[in-house]
């Protein structure tokens, strides 16, 4: 059994100790302000040039995967969004496939029953990847709050949305729930199956310890060991502004802990698979129509090649050609 | 060829559990009955490739030029260069897992490294190492991996052990395939030299001759005149097709498969009846006789430089257009590739069926029109007299080959036409079929006897889905458009299901096809009685 | 190459979508709230529990209140210090913090915290 996750759960807790070390001797301003800006600013730069860098490198061929009819003869019906012709097929494939993650919708399990074998369909994964990533996103916009003033509709809207079941009190946010439950599926999946475990490594788990921390600090924060929220986004808000500041006290290390996290992930997000995020918009299987013998797609490296000409083959045969009848250009 | 296992031993020894050790360690790739038989240095010499001389992927020390790490180094670089693909593919992946079951030389092997997620890896590690910056400075911690010598008789096990499917790709949430990391791995074992010969020899004669096995043109005329002849033992009509004729409407090109061996020939057989039944106004080229085009298993130079033929000959012969037979990594040339590498085609006339006056705008760039689209086309507008009664015997279920299905999506026209031409058509369960459809095993190159083994594994997810269609409703005959899968089909199917036959489709349609003038036929286009009862009666 | 603009395109809506709360700041520096307390309360010197605590835990206490108000019929609350006082959000709390305006909606419309007391409870006519 592959444990080389225990390391990447070292590694989370190590940089947990740290930071809350950090605040409590005093260094708020390092984890509070410093690194929180550095780790925006990484973002930004790395991942603006990581997609630079993919711009850069041209798509020299059309090399949809198709996944459904072509469009050919008029009677027969084409699947005009999982074969695309169109561009407005490709973006309804590319929004289906980004938002909805419609070819891990087709996820199946082969196994082998007696003499046949079978391809399940399965959805465990696709639930788990929903339930995470919009999980995740919902957190991300809710946290906008800490982040402007006065705090736009949608904001609050969604927060009301997000915590309709009102449970306890402060109210029970399903988005953190189900961040920390999906995280922990997605990892529980990578450490219990044998094959999903055997091709993961540290920096798949490490990601997930990351979240899953960051998912916990931020629920002890909020239903446990309170912090106070509005010497939060005091602090918060001064990042936002540009006039930072660390508020004299109700803000407890743990918040710093929840903040450090959140500066690794944002920093690691340009170096690492989590760039996904930007490099399903440009998966040249899926981002292009399938309308090659339509309408011609450039390369624009196409080398000049030497090719056997026609006149080369016929010096080489024209006898033999000659004898079977077959026309020459040369007599 | 080795000893191979009786079928339910082979099936019995399949286990998917991973092993103790990481993949990252395993060491030793190079196992018998998976690795295909080196490339001769003759056969590269004519592709311009290095030529390492005589040696064996099962030698200890391989024959690497001093400086083969800068080689991989720069060209890895060249290809990040040139292909956003590859970029996208080598840093996108999550691993996930979604891949790693869906290919068939996996479910068949059970080794590890042919989960898709770990042939890519075996690149990326190297990716990462050198071209990353969490690589540069974690090394391992960040997936990375040093190159050695050890990795490149990795690549060379597993970059073969792909049949560039694109199966995987179907399934994957960023849509990564391996084809063309496979592709890449390829491409840069040939900077090295390293390749099969089953790849280059055909890749070289075809460059030579005009067709992978090397038929020149006089037997090339040859053999369609044999086939001539038999059609007119079994029809009693006397075929006469063109060949280098300049001034024809159109230019009918088809695998060499197709006119070398059994099944393929009853197929070609098929398109010369359909194309006399039609009157058709086509000629064959012998200099451009060959529909695949093995350049797309060594490089995208090698594939242009084969490729180049079709419009040259197009051109050079004054055609209208282009009509292509019944072949799998044909069509994604031809869809995928033709136009961009070698057009454009503005020689040409969009392509129009003189029989049913259908533009086939859909090809009206590229001027290229599937056989099965033109046939669809015909029996749609009525233009066949067929007797779908003469395949009676025939329980025909339909295998969708990879490339036409993934790298195109030609699902129905196919179908149509066996619907109309048989009347006992069975599908295999809903995952196996269509974008899911599994390969033959012996795709990209790896349809050689030394890895029968591989190609038997690989094959055992289509075999299996015969099977069951077999069991359940008699099938007998399994019909398929692709060359490679004809090959590839009659061994496969005598180990895993013995009773099933192989067939393009046009030997279906010509066996229904009541041509003008044609005596009562009595057999089928193999000689064999229209009746499955006396079939019986002979064998017993 | 015409992908490159829309890749382009693409960076910037990405960079202007995620700079959201700098921008919609515009750099200016906002103060934090600082609840106003009548002159009752400042008089009390003291809520039911430290002003610390208060600040983090009121939620608590009014949704204890609620449960043991209304579920137990019990309205006593009694603190840290053995101080005793009635559980009522209405006489209570309201009692002192009588300005809600100045008082509880400043940090709560602050931190963006929508409380249902006032779903059920009505607030007394605003005296200062």
């Amino acid at each position: 059994m592959n444990v080389s996750y225990l390391y990447s759960l070292l590694a989370v807790i190590v940089l947990g100790l740290i930071a809350y070390a950090g605040a409590v001797v005093g260094l708020e301003a390092l984890f509070g302000i410093v690194i929180p800006y550095l780790a925006v600013l990484v973002f930004f730069v790395g991942f603006v040039n990581k997609v630079l860098d993919w711009a850069k490198a041209p798509v020299p061929f059309r090399i949809t995967t198709t996944c459904g009819q072509q469009k050919t003869l008029d009677w027969i019906k084409p699947s005009p969004i999982d074969n695309p012709t169109t561009t407005v097929g490709v973006i309804i494939r590319m929004l289906l496939e980004i938002l909805l993650f419609r070819s891990l919708f087709r996820n199946t399990r082969v196994e082998f029953k007696g003499e046949k074998i079978s391809y399940k369909w399965v959805l465990w994964l696709w639930l788990f990847a929903i339930m995470f990533h919009y999980s995740f996103f919902v957190v991300v916009i809710r946290h906008l709050r800490f982040f402007v003033e006065p705090v736009p509709f949608f904001i609050s809207a969604l927060e009301t949305v997000d915590g309709m079941l009102q449970i306890g009190l402060p109210g029970l946010f399903i988005s953190g729930a189900t961040l920390l439950g999906g995280a922990t599926l997605l990892l529980l999946r990578r450490i219990l199956l044998p094959k999903i475990n055997y091709i993961s490594r540290a920096a798949d788990y490490f990601p997930l310890f990351l979240i899953i921390g960051i998912a916990l600090t931020g629920i002890l924060m909020r239903y446990f060991i309170k912090v106070d929220v509005v010497k939060v986004k005091e602090l918060t808000m001064g990042l936002a502004s540009f006039h930072p500041g660390i508020p004299e006290d109700g803000v407890s290390a743990l918040f710093y802990v929840h903040l450090f996290f959140v500066s690794l992930l944002v920093a690691y997000i340009p170096f690492s698979k989590l760039m996904h995020m930007g490099g399903i918009f440009l998966s040249p299987t899926r981002n292009l129509a399938n309308n090659n013998r339509m309408k011609r797609h450039i390369n624009p490296w196409n080398p000049k090649v030497k090719i056997h000409t026609y006149e080369e083959y016929e010096e080489d045969f024209r006898e033999k050609m000659k004898e079977a009848d077959i026309p020459v250009e040369k007599e | 060829m080795e000893e191979l296992p009786k079928p339910d031993e082979m099936y019995e020894s399949i286990d998917h559990t991973p092993p103790e050790e990481e993949w990252e360690k395993i060491e030793s790739p190079i196992k018998r009955g998976r690795y295909a038989y080196p490339a001769k240095d003759k056969n590269l010499a004519i592709m311009e490739f290095p030529t390492p001389g005589e040696w064996s992927p099962a030698d200890e020390e391989w024959p690497l030029p001093d400086n083969w790490q800068q080689i991989i180094h720069e060209g890895f670089k060249e290809r990040l260069e040139k292909y956003r693909s590859l970029k996208i593919f080598m840093d996108t992946c999550v691993r996930c897992g979604a891949c790693a079951d869906k290919c068939h030389y996996f479910i068949g092997t059970g080794d590890p490294k042919n989960m898709p997620v770990v042939r890519a890896e075996l690149l990326r590690s190297i990716y990462r190492n050198d071209f990353t910056t969490a690589g540069k400075i974690l090394g391992k911690i960040a997936g990375g991996r040093k190159l050695t010598k050890e990795v490149i008789k990795e690549w060379f096990a597993y970059f073969y052990q792909c049949s560039e499917c694109r199966r995987c790709s179907v399934f994957c949430p960023y849509g990564i395939d391996t084809a063309e990391v496979t592709m890449m791995g390829r491409e840069l074992l040939n900077l090295l030299g390293l390749n099969i010969n089953w790849i280059m020899e055909p890749v070289a004669n075809c460059f030579r001759t005009g067709n992978h096995l090397g038929i020149q043109p006089h037997a090339f005329k040859e053999m369609v005149e044999f086939f001539c002849d038999d059609i007119e033992e079994i029809t009693g009509l006397k075929l006469n097709p063109s060949f280098n004729r300049k001034g024809a409407e159109i230019l009918f090109i088809t695998p060499s498969g197709d006119y070398f061996a059994d099944p393929g020939t009853y197929t070609f057989m098929g398109y010369l009846m359909l194309f006399e039944a039609l009157g058709l106004d086509y000629t064959l080229s012998t200099y451009a006789s060959e529909g695949g085009n093995f350049g797309l298993f060594t490089s995208s130079d090698a594939m242009k430089k084969l490729n180049s033929k079709m419009y040259a000959e197009a051109k050079r012969l004054g055609v209208k257009w282009i009509l292509g037979g019944e072949c799998g990594h044909m069509w994604r040339v031809i869809n995928q590739y033709m136009d961009t590498m070698n057009g454009p085609a503005d020689f040409l006339e969009v392509p129009k069926s003189p029989i049913t006056g259908t533009v086939f705008d859909n090809a009206k760039s590229t001027k290229m029109v599937h056989i099965t689209e033109f046939t669809a086309d015909l029996i749609r507008h009525n233009k066949l007299k067929l007797d779908p009664s003469r395949n009676d015997k025939f329980k025909v279920t339909y295998h969708d080959s990879c490339n036409p299905a993934r790298a195109m999506g030609l699902l129905e026209e196919p179908r149509y036409v066996i619907k109309n031409v048989c009347n006992y058509f069975y599908e295999m369960p809903e995952n196996t079929i269509r974008e899911k459809t599994f390969c033959c095993g012996s795709g990209s190159g790896l349809n050689t006897e030394e890895v029968m083994d591989l190609r038997l594994r690989g094959g055992l997810p289509r075999a299996n889905a015969v099977k069951h269609v077999h069991d359940k409703y008699g099938v007998n005959m399994l019909a398929c458009i692709c060359a490679i899968d004809r090959a590839a089909f009659p061994p496969l199917m005598e180990y895993w299901v013995p009773e099933v036959g192989t067939t393009g489709i046009h030997e279906l349609v010509a066996n229904a096809l009541i041509m003008d003038g044609e005596k009562e036929r009595t057999t089928d286009l193999r000689f064999e009685s229209l009746k499955e009862e006396e079939d019986e009666a002979d064998e017993g | 190459m015409k992908d490159k603009g829309k890749i382009i395109v693409g960076l910037v809506i990405f960079v202007a979508v995620f700079t959201f709360p700098f921008w919609y700041n515009h750099g200016a520096a906002t103060q934090a709230p600082e609840p106003e307390l009548t002159e009752k309360a400042k008089k009390a010197d003291k809520c039911v529990e430290e002003t610390a605590y208060m600040r983090k835990e009121h939620m608590q206490i009014l949704d204890e209140w609620r449960d043991t108000v209304v579920r137990d019929g019990k309205r006593l609350y009694v603190n840290a210090s053995g101080k005793e006082y009635m559980a009522s959000l209405s006489n209570t709390c309201i009692d002192c913090h009588s300005n809600k305006e100045k008082f509880c909606d400043k940090c709560h419309d602050y931190a963006s915290v929508d409380p249902y007391c006032w779903d059920c409870h009505t607030y007394p006519e605003e005296k200062e």
